[in-house]
């Protein structure tokens, strides 16, 4: 928990004047329209990353609507993440085509390369692993999502050479 | 009027002019008034014309040879070759292209395409090629020539029915948020395409999105609703950023947005992202997506097409029924009724998944069997193993097993047989697959994606 809040501080857009300057303007460009948190927080979460519980008291407090009403849509959704992620994400689709066509033992293949499961991020900051849901990309399954590149027909030999680019760009 | 033997269409898309096309217009209308040839070729700009990635480009008629990847410098030679000596000039030709597009292949036999009519075929980041296959030639009889009652009766006499899975008759739908008296009304999209497995949806948003603004503008006069939203889940970027473009350029050229062509009705469209919800697929959570909360389900009635968004009357349906209603009205309700079985009308896109030699799309008419569509239009088994199960409508359909695989493909029949339509996703297991494994990951599914109403009620 105290390294949690640690990374928080550290990384703490709302002191960050550029940063909080970019959640400004996405509340006061969307506070009108109508269903307007979910559009704030679809735009906060793409831009900064995360939403971290002080940021979501911030933009509860701007829109004028409960704390409590933000924090339930940020919780309800898996889009929406509460820690800063990695540089680079990694994402299993854990649709049925691709469990079919061996997800699981690409899970397998990334933990023993990078030593992480999913849901967390290497050490150095680098690399998030995530499990997703079905991207719609079945027919080549099975899928991996590398940052925004769809990697299809994955085998578990070829996560090395899959993982290796955006390994190397952190050393 | 002067005429050309040749024209030479100069591609001036932004990718092109950043590579000099202007440059090459200049160079090519110097050269052919040095060669004196001014009179008989015409150089023109256009839009578009392959895919930009090595341009320059050009494409000459009546030829139709495409040139690419060449500089001003280049033109004397190009000019020579092609119209002095009547020869192409090979070097700059463009390559026929290797792509292949994985997704969807050309149809077969068995399939008849309605909703895939248009999708890898047309470029959908250009209004004028959905207009020039009779784009909103439906919206413009629509508006020009029938009353919202009677577009709604076309629409009923057709037999379409919700391609979201559950095949209620859409103009049904229609007339009911047609007969609420509240104002205002909200036509809304269902393109929360949630059952792993399926693609359908996202193909046509991402290959033909017009088609699907077409249909909603459509409903949205019939059901006398000003406002429409279309949901899409944060799984789809692509489709989100097609459907954008293709909104503003529906809105540029007056078919979206005040007095649309003319007729004095108005309606606009703002597409919705989703968050990662499953339920959100639920028309009520769906709504309660769309007014900013958490995507929970609320008991029915009140129906939508009483109490939807905002409290006010609303018709929700899914992408592939918005993307039939424009055929529907070209076609006439008739010509779409011969397709399918008594009960079930039209066609259906499936997407076809799993271990099956041709993954990809396909869409056929309602009562083909399962072993027609896995072994004529799917061709089998991958490496000649033997037939497991198929699994239809998601996780929360069925597997059918072999016994099955006579069973023709509809509303009525599936739901006879366990399972249900769903939207459309097919996965075909083979022999290799564990039925007990494949339970657990789908009690997984449904457990991790629940909103928590059911569970402990």
């Amino acid at each position: 928990m105290s390294a949690t809040t640690a990374t928080v501080q550290k990384n703490n857009p709302l002191t960050d004047p550029v940063r909080k300057q970019l959640i400004d303007q996405i509340v006061d460009q969307n506070k009108e329209r109508p269903g307007a948190t979910m559009v704030v927080l679809n735009e906060i979460q793409s831009a900064i990353g995360f939403i971290t519980p002080d940021m979501q008291n911030y933009i509860a407090n701007r829109l004028q609507v409960p704390a409590s009403r933000v924090h339930g849509v940020v919780s309800f959704y898996s889009f929406f993440t509460t820690n800063a992620r990695g540089t680079h994400t990694v994402k299993f689709c854990m649709g049925t085509a691709c469990y079919v066509g061996g997800t699981p033992a690409l899970i397998e293949k990334t933990k023993q390369i990078l030593g992480v499961e999913p849901g967390k991020t290497t050490p150095d900051g680098n690399i998030t692993v995530e499990i997703c849901r079905c991207v719609g990309a079945c027919s080549q399954a099975p899928v991996i999502l590398v940052d925004e590149d769809v990697v299809g027909r994955v085998k578990p030999n070829k996560m090395p050479q899959i993982l290796k680019p955006i390994q190397e760009i952190a050393e | 009027m002067t005429y050309f033997r040749s024209h030479v269409l100069v591609c001036v898309d932004p990718a092109c002019l950043k590579k000099g096309a202007h440059e090459i217009t200049d160079a090519l209308q110097d050269e052919f008034v040095a060669q004196g040839l001014i009179d008989e070729i015409q150089v023109l700009e256009t839009s578009r014309i392959g895919g930009c990635d090595n341009g320059p480009e050009i494409m000459v008629y009546p030829e139709g040879v495409h040139y690419v990847g060449f500089t001003p410098d280049d033109v004397p030679y190009l000019v020579e070759e092609h119209f002095l000596k009547g020869r192409v000039a090979t070097k700059f030709v463009q390559q026929e292209k290797t792509f292949v597009d994985e997704e969807l292949s050309d149809p077969t036999s068995k399939e008849v395409r309605v909703v895939l009519k248009n999708c890898g075929k047309i470029d959908p980041e250009n209004i004028e090629d959905y207009l020039a296959e009779g784009g909103y030639e439906g919206l413009g009889k629509v508006l020009t020539s029938y009353t919202p009652e009677e577009t709604i009766d076309i629409v009923l006499r057709s037999g379409l029915g919700g391609r979201g899975g559950a095949g209620f008759p859409t103009g049904k739908k229609w007339q009911f948020c047609r007969a609420t008296q509240d104002w205002p009304k909200y036509m809304i999209c269902n393109a929360d395409e949630g059952d792993p497995g399926a693609f359908m949806n996202r193909r046509v948003l991402e290959g033909d999105p017009h088609a699907v603004i077409e249909g909603m503008i459509i409903g949205a006069y019939s059901t006398g609703s000003n406002q429409g939203y279309i949901y899409c889940r944060a799984e789809y970027p692509l489709a989100i950023k097609t459907l954008n473009i293709a909104i503003d350029q529906a809105r540029a050229l007056g078919l979206l947005g005040k007095d649309i062509l003319g007729s004095g009705f108005d309606f606009d469209l703002e597409v919705r992202m989703g968050a990662g919800a499953f339920v959100c697929g639920e028309e009520t959570a769906l709504m309660a997506s769309i007014e900013g909360n958490r995507g929970e389900p609320r008991p029915r009635p009140p129906f939508p097409a009483v109490k939807g968004l905002f409290g006010k009357p609303s018709n929700v349906n899914n992408v592939e029924t918005y993307a039939n209603v424009p055929q529907i009205i070209i076609n006439g309700p008739e010509w779409y009724a011969a397709f399918g079985t008594e009960k079930s009308k039209g066609t259906k896109t499936f997407a076809l998944a799993g271990d099956v030699q041709h993954t990809g799309l396909i869409e056929v008419p309602f009562g083909l069997t399962l072993r027609e569509i896995i072994f004529d239009v799917g061709g089998g088994i991958k490496d000649g193993k033997a037939f497991k199960a198929i699994q239809t409508g998601g996780p929360m359909g069925g597997c059918l097993p072999a016994d099955y695989l006579d069973l023709p493909v509809d509303y009525q029949e599936l739901a006879k047989a366990g399972s249900i339509m769903g939207s459309g996703g097919l996965v075909v297991m083979d022999e290799d697959t564990c039925m007990v494994d494949i339970a657990r990951f789908f009690m997984d599914f449904v457990q991790d994606e629940s909103c928590g109403k059911c569970r402990n009620s």
